[in-house]
């Protein structure tokens, strides 16, 4: 399978997951943000970090550069996108997701790892966990408060867009384990199509026993799926 | 022709900024304090002599980066 990793000016993340997709075996290419063309791709990351030092509001510069204009068009024709953490900011302000990240509610930057359940399972980037299963993963962020109308919050309950939700180790959804204020305790979602996928904890951090835990190696062995 | 925009969060959305600063004015011994809202405010030159043109300009700015709709409000004025 090949992939694209975006990098912004101000992307930290990009090398993380260049190294987490390599090593579940896929073919793995940078993309620099002034490129005006991808290279074929299944699956488009826009990584985590703090494109453009986050002026203006987070993502916000970084969703008008160039390559956003093809990142756009492949999404359009089907090609799978995940945009983890200022990557889903970026996905929210292209408006290739609905909603937006908000500044968290605490005011306070949030480096933890959190627990978080996997609601829809039915997805190209949660087949291989179980439905509701508990993963610890890592958040690392200012703005991952997600916020939406009510009326795409209902259409994400019910076409089931909901991709990941906070909870506590037991797996209980609730403002005790709610890290950052988000709507519904939401930590990811998708586009109604489900071939994109915006979330705020860093799936990528999660792939090495030494480091951390696995929990995350199986979003990628999903897409190998 | 110089316009300044004014961006600030819809009343409905949670400012926790505003909130902080609200606290601690009244902390501070500000009386009659009813609320605070923080907001952004940008300074735009156009090259354009045309008011009604000039501003049709800076709305399309903020329409489409300056300002984000879901959650902010804004406001244009000449200065």
């Amino acid at each position: 399978m090949k992939s694209s990793v975006i990098v912004f000016p101000g992307s930290n993340c990009d090398r993380d997951i260049a190294v987490a997709l390599e090593k579940m075996q896929f073919k793995n290419q940078m993309v620099w943000h002034k490129e005006t063309k991808l290279p074929k791709s299944d699956l488009i990351v826009l990584p985590g970090g703090f494109s453009y030092g986050d002026y203006l509001r987070s993502g916000a510069i970084a969703g008008k550069s160039s390559i956003i204009d093809e990142v756009i068009k492949a999404a359009n024709s089907g090609c799978l996108i995940l945009g983890i953490c200022n990557g889903f900011q970026i996905l929210t302000e292209t408006g290739l997701l609905n909603g937006t990240l908000l500044r968290n509610k605490k005011l306070k930057f949030i480096n933890k790892d959190v627990h978080v359940k996997v609601i829809n399972n039915k997805t190209k980037f949660s087949n291989k966990y179980k439905k509701n299963q508990i993963l610890k993963i890592n958040i690392a962020h200012n703005e991952g408060n997600y916020f939406t109308n009510s009326k795409h919050l209902e259409q994400l309950v019910e076409e089931n867009l909901i991709a990941f939700k906070y909870c506590d180790e037991k797996g209980i959804i609730s403002n005790d384990s709610n890290p950052n204020g988000s709507l519904e305790n939401i930590a990811g979602i998708l586009n109604s199509k489900k071939n994109i996928l915006g979330m705020m904890p860093h799936p990528e951090r999660m792939i090495d026993e030494m480091l951390s835990n696995k929990d995350g190696i199986n979003l990628f062995s999903s897409l190998l799926n | 022709m110089k316009f300044s925009v004014t961006v600030t969060l819809k009343k409905d959305v949670l400012d926790p900024q505003g909130k902080v600063v609200e606290n601690t004015l009244v902390n501070m011994g500000m009386s009659n304090l009813k609320s605070v809202r923080q907001g952004k405010y940008f300074q735009i030159e156009v090259n354009d002599d045309q008011q009604v043109t000039a501003e049709k300009k800076i709305d399309e700015m903020c329409k489409r980066l300056l300002v984000n709709l879901i959650i902010e409000d804004y406001k244009i004025n000449k200065i």
